[in-house]
């Protein structure tokens, strides 16, 4: 293992080292620990870290392997979540005041299925407040910084988790992804990250924000460790009514290294946003890794999906209707904040709770959605809306009658600054406009690193794929990636902190492929 | 048609949320900057398409109405600002 300690490494390497003995998991968490030591300080990527907790799952993994037990590949792989996610026993926050305090009384699904896999939690990242935003600046819980530039956002809502995981403070993580909220940050933190088709993992324990948009989704280091979570979070829940019933198939019999016979089509609206395009290095980056698709067998087109040129003023009336819904709930009733109360009545004791608990991008996105919702004003937005919605869609299908997956940037620019945008709603709002139609439309997409900035930021590339297609996107993202080699490239924060210009460290030869 | 302090003042009644004079303004300049951007949803023609409400194509999933385990009451209460008798308790609603 020269030159590559433990944390960096992917999770299908340390699964191979972990079963062939030549690593345990206690070793893992040790060298992962110190890694968040080191580099925690400075980037902010967990609100909670789950120390004692982890060393007994660790030492119990090690335990049955000692006893000759056949383990699940992921077995003794560090883990962070999101603090979206419930954990039973464990402060769960979604990242805002009004949940401070609460502690789930169960599991989400998808942690329990973490957990039966014997995969190791690290503890709770940092997000947006209800996972409403694309910086992680609207957490109540202090800022996140990019591992690649500290003056610079990871991207959001699950910056937490694409910083922890870039800066190998865990090995893989769970994110949501409502509107871009896996792709962007991975894409801003030079990662793999993968929302797949709405429903096709459990939403249950996953605290909703809109529930036609919301899916639980995969940030990691390679495309491989992407088909291995799926693996172990997709399929079917009695608990979960939109959770698709079909059986999942082996995603990782998916990944195979050339593209040969695949078609793809490059999406000109997400190139160009109503007459805007993307910033020139973004452009010149997604080229040129179409470029190397069609090297590797594949078929690369230009597309044209016109509706999608509607995509941000649909979204943020139906994601934000849906969450007025859903954050009803927050009442200081059953959970959570509550206002102390002087003699007011029931009403104000509500409204103040709520005034208190939720942060302005809350509060503005549930009074955006209550008033398109509102007696006078359905038709006009979020009936609308909806329609608009089903055009999108039908962009999409037709697309996909003739191309098997659809590419284009990520997000428009690279990991823009602190505080750059948080004034200009509509200007933060614009850096998910490529990975929001996907959501709308319900598919499968994924962002995966394709090149540099030259100020040496990454660039992400992001390939859409038909509904339940998620082993054609996996097998163009797994080809390209193997081509190339920016997913070895390892952010480096405390070289950025010292002052060196380079944030970039290349892992060293050795490691087992 | 521009939203004024006082329809926000009643959106935010129906969101039940107490507005500061200061939160007030503000919403009212932003939603209105947002608002202003969605006008442009008016120039699609949507005759004839129906409402997409959902991802997956939303659908009855329907099973057998037999008991399963759920939370005991203490687990349910656990996170709960005032209790008492196994109750939830809030301010007076009733005089």
């Amino acid at each position: 293992m020269s030159g590559a300690g433990l944390h960096e490494l992917a999770a299908h390497e340390l699964s191979h080292l972990l079963q062939t003995r030549q690593a345990c998991a206690r070793e893992v968490l040790a060298d992962v620990w110190r890694r968040i030591e080191e580099t925690e300080p400075e980037l902010h990527s967990y609100v909670l870290l789950t120390r004692e907790a982890a060393e007994t799952q660790a030492a119990a993994v090690d335990e049955r392997r000692a006893r000759g037990e056949d383990l699940p590949p992921l077995a003794g792989v560090p883990l962070a979540l999101k603090d979206i996610f419930c954990t039973r026993g464990i402060e769960t926050t979604c990242c805002s005041r009004i949940l401070e305090g609460f502690v789930p009384p169960y599991d989400a699904e998808v942690v329990s299925r973490c957990a039966e896999q014997g995969l190791v939690l690290v503890g709770k990242t940092n997000m947006d407040e209800f996972a409403m935003g694309s910086s992680t600046e609207n957490s109540a819980r202090g800022v996140t910084r990019n591992p690649w530039d500290l003056e610079r956002v990871p991207g959001g809502s699950s910056g937490g988790s694409a910083a922890a995981v870039a800066a190998s403070q865990a090995t893989v993580a769970l994110g949501t992804d409502t509107g871009g909220s896996i792709r962007q940050p991975a894409c801003f933190c030079g990662i793999v990250g993968l929302k797949p088709t709405y429903g096709r993992i459990s939403r249950y324990g996953v605290i909703a924000f809109a529930s036609s948009l919301d899916q639980v989704g995969v940030l990691a280091k390679e495309v491989r460790d992407c088909a291995l979570m799926l693996n172990v979070l997709a399929g079917p829940d009695p608990r979960d009514a939109t959770c698709i019933a079909a059986a999942p198939p082996d995603y990782a019999q998916a990944l195979a290294p050339d593209a040969r016979g695949l078609r793809i089509g490059l999406v000109r609206e997400f190139m160009e946003y109503q007459g805007v395009g993307v910033a020139g290095e973004v452009g010149e980056a997604v080229r040129a890794a179409l470029a190397r698709l069609g090297e590797l067998g594949a078929e690369v087109e230009e597309v044209s999906l016109p509706h999608l040129d509607y995509s941000l003023p649909v979204y943020y009336i139906i994601a934000p209707a849906e969450a007025s819904s859903n954050l009803a709930r927050y009442d200081g009733v059953q959970y959570g904040h509550r206002a102390e109360r002087g003699d007011g009545d029931i009403l104000e004791m509500y409204s103040r709770t709520r005034d208190e608990g939720f942060g302005p991008e809350v509060k503005r996105r549930i009074m955006l959605g209550t008033y398109a919702l509102s007696a006078g004003y359905y038709d006009a937005y979020y009936l609308k809306a909806s329609q608009v919605r089903a055009l999108i869609r039908r962009d999409f299908d037709r697309a996909f009658a003739r191309f098997d997956v659809l590419a284009g940037p990520t997000s428009p620019t690279a990991a823009f600054r602190l505080g750059e945008k948080t004034d200009d709603l509509v200007a933060m709002y614009l850096s998910d406009v490529c990975t929001i139609p996907v959501n709308l439309a319900g598919l499968p997409g994924m962002s995966l690193p394709c090149g540099f900035t030259a100020e040496g930021l990454p660039v992400g590339l992001q390939l859409v794929g038909r509904p339940l297609g998620e082993e054609t996107l996996l097998r163009a993202a797994y080809a390209f990636e193997q081509s190339t080699d920016f997913h070895l490239r390892r952010a480096e924060p405390i070289a950025v902190r010292e002052g060196r210009r380079c944030a970039v460290s290349r892992r060293g030869a050795g490691a087992p492929r | 048609m521009p939203l004024t302090p006082e329809e926000v003042e009643h959106v935010a009644l129906l969101a039940r949320l107490e507005l500061t004079a200061q939160e007030r303004a503000r919403f009212t300049e932003q939603l209105n900057s947002i608002l202003e951007h969605f006008a442009q949803l008016q120039q699609v023609d949507t005759s004839d398409i129906a409402p997409m409400s959902h991802g997956a194509g939303a659908a009855n999933v329907l099973r057998e109405d037999e008991p399963t385990p759920s939370l005991a009451p203490e687990q349910a209460l656990q996170n709960a600002p005032d209790q008492a008798h196994q109750c939830f308790r809030v301010p007076r609603v009733i005089e």
